[in-house]
């Protein structure tokens, strides 16, 4: 599918350079992109004292809590019934101290996996950092997820620390944990301590708020995220400690973060987003990151921009086009004038909720491009410089990026041709770019090809150097900025006792980019009406939450299949969408 | 419409959207978007549903006077009745 090409229908929106509230850091994007090392961008970090290597938590929190930001609010939480609760730099070194020392005084050894299965609370900001002090890897999984991709993910990620809450235990895990024979430590943040669970509460209680990191190699592993292809089951993505140094570099260019800042990302930390942007690169800068526990409601959140005198803003398009339909009157209402920067990643952002940006709040948003596999912002839009409605921007600097056609057999050429599609390729050694697939070399090394990372979006770059966003080459579906992989649902509803087959695609829908909608044949002997559709749609809710379960499901008798049985995606898109149905030759039992 | 009519109707339409909800917990005071894992997209069309059913117009600014049984209900009542 190819994108609507904005780039006629939309000016350009010149940056004024006199008319700046404060400085760009990034005052000369080619003159920037020329002298830029990574090794100097590393400068702008501590590293552990006494040259021991280089650990994120340090750069987030320690060193600033050794510092005079001190006693700057880190972590301004605002509950989702109003209550706010503040973490100094300092008061977040001790409670991530706490949990380190809690981690370690459960026998939990550096290198092992914490999953944590939280809302947008403090302890899910504590978990992530103490964990990463103790040189374990972090795994934030997204609270709306259903049991099974809760399990499947702690099952291809090894996790032998788990932190949710009673509820979110009870609900998603307990059904499924004779699946994990590693989990070792249950730890719920909202109970008292009882067979099979311990008590956040009484763990760190107990343990002492002094801890010193042990020497940290920058290429030991940190983070895992989770993402999906195709096929196959969802890949673990590993994340170095060195990721940081990108973290903090984007957050000083593509977020244009300043050390007074008032920073609010919107994402949920079991979103890649959420954690690189949402805890790690904002306090790697020292400045105050807003945490928001509430789903999103329009008018709540411009009371919380005005009443938190957010400065910089990372959000989302489908959160963009929402408040797009309430209209800009509404945002009027609110005293908004501390905003300087508004940014959003998570698909491609269309060039009218660009230019929405400048009515409503005086500011274009700024999209910008990355994935799970980078671990960071690679292209962007940048404060000082001129935006075209609905490109994703230029590389960052440090990051070179190509549009590439691969050939058969591991060839590939670069497209020099400005305008023409293809893959949109990155040159490996950016710090935070993945280093592995858990468990699964083969298809990690698939990715890349004489040094250069496919990324699996088709882009094109204009003669000014600026890229935009065409489609996917895979299947997977991008729905709400959350990536879905249709394997996955379609597994869900294959369990279901009258499935015979089902095939997922993603649908587009104005508002959440695509959305998940399925089609199922039923096996002989079942009835495709009214309450099988229900039942169906339910007992996938069930299992995958309502985030990856389809929102639309429909009956087929038989679905396109190629010689081989492989039922074709493609071609059921195709039609849903009103599109040519392209190739049919390996079609060989279509659809009724 | 009485109150409890509204009710029915509100868990009703939410049984439309997530039919493995257990309505029956439903609690008035309860988030129903956490309550019964409602995605924006879900209460988008819960929303929807509501329109369709009552002929009321909902502006997407008052969505959050929908977010509970008890305020949803009050919401209702009132714009029903205009």
């Amino acid at each position: 599918m190819r994108a609507p090409d904005d780039s006629a229908r939309y000016a350009t929106i010149h940056k004024d350079r006199g008319s700046f509230m404060v400085p760009p850091n990034l005052a000369d994007y080619e003159a920037a992109r020329a002298t830029f090392t990574w090794e100097a961008a590393r400068k702008g970090l501590s590293g552990l004292p006494r040259g021991r290597g280089l650990n994120i938590a340090h750069e987030a929190v320690d060193r600033h809590a050794c510092s005079a930001r001190a006693n700057r609010v880190a972590l301004r939480w605002l509950g989702k019934n109003g209550e706010h609760r503040d973490y100094s730099y300092r008061e977040l070194a001790l409670a991530t101290n706490r949990f380190a020392n809690a981690l370690r005084s459960l026998g939990v050894n550096s290198g092992d996996n914490i999953f944590v299965l939280l809302g947008r609370v403090p302890e899910l900001y504590v978990a992530i950092l103490g964990a990463l002090k103790m040189k374990c890897v972090a795994s934030p999984l997204f609270s709306a997820f259903g049991p099974e991709p809760v399990v499947t993910r702690m099952d291809i990620g090894d996790a032998r620390v788990l932190v949710t809450t009673e509820a979110l235990y009870r609900r998603k895990v307990e059904g499924v944990r004779d699946r994990l024979p590693g989990l070792e430590h249950v730890i719920l943040i909202d109970a008292a301590e009882a067979e099979g669970a311990h008590s956040w509460h009484g763990l760190t209680q107990a343990a002492s708020d002094v801890f010193e990191i042990a020497p940290t190699d920058p290429q030991e592993p940190a983070l895992l995220h989770f993402t999906s292809g195709t096929t196959g089951r969802p890949k673990g993505v590993i994340h170095v400690h060195e990721a940081v140094v990108t973290h903090y570099a984007t957050g000083l260019y593509a977020l244009d973060l300043h050390d007074d800042d008032r920073f609010w990302c919107t994402a949920d930390p079991g979103w890649v987003t959420g954690t690189s942007y949402g805890v790690i690169a904002p306090l790697t800068h020292g400045v105050t990151n807003i945490v928001v526990e509430a789903e999103f409601d329009a008018p709540t959140w411009y009371g919380l921009l005005a009443q938190e005198r957010v400065t910089v803003w990372y959000t989302a398009p489908t959160a963009i086009r929402m408040m797009m339909k309430l209209g800009v009157d509404v945002v009027k209402n609110y005293d908004l004038a501390a905003l300087r920067f508004a940014a959003s990643v998570g698909e491609p952002l269309n060039a009218e909720a660009v230019v929405w940006g400048v009515e409503a709040f005086g500011l274009p948003f700024h999209d910008n491009w990355w994935q799970t596999e980078t671990g960071g912002i690679m292209i962007a839009n940048f404060a000082s410089m001129d935006i075209k409605p609905g490109s994703m921007g230029r590389p960052l600097p440090g990051v070179e990026a190509a549009i590439v056609k691969r050939g058969v057999d591991h060839e590939f050429e670069i497209i020099k041709a400005s305008g023409e599609e293809g893959e949109l390729a990155l040159r490996s050694g950016w710090p935070s770019m993945m280093r592995g697939y858990l468990h699964e070399e083969a298809r990690y090394q698939k990715c890349f090809v004489d040094g250069w990372y496919l990324t699996g979006d088709l882009a094109r770059c204009d003669a000014d150097g600026y890229y935009w966003f065409v489609g996917r080459a895979d299947d997977v579906i991008k729905s709400s900025g959350h990536l879905i992989g249709p394997f996955e649902v379609e597994s869900a509803l294959m369990e279901h006792p009258a499935v015979s087959e089902a095939a997922v695609i993603g649908k587009p829908d104005p508002i959440a980019g695509e959305i998940v909608k399925a089609f199922v044949a039923l096996k002989l002997g079942f009835v495709a009406d009214e309450a099988m559709r229900k039942a169906l749609l339910g007992h996938a809710r069930k299992r995958l939450g309502a985030a990856v379960a389809p929102k639309d499901i429909e009956f087929r008798s038989n679905l396109p299949k190629t010689r081989s049985g492989k039922i074709m995606r493609r071609l059921l898109k195709a039609r849903e969408l009103g599109l040519p149905e392209g190739d049919l030759s390996t079609l060989e039992s279509d659809e009724r | 419409m009485t109150d409890a009519e509204i009710r029915a109707l509100i868990l009703e339409l939410i049984g439309e959207i997530a039919p493995e909800a257990d309505l029956a917990s439903a609690r008035d005071q309860d988030d129903l978007r956490e309550a019964f894992d409602l995605d924006s997209m879900d209460f988008a069309n819960f929303v929807v549903a509501l329109h369709d059913r009552l002929g009321v117009n909902i502006p997407e600014v008052h969505y959050n006077r929908l977010f509970t049984l008890e305020r949803a209900i009050d919401y209702l009542r009132d714009a029903v009745a205009q």
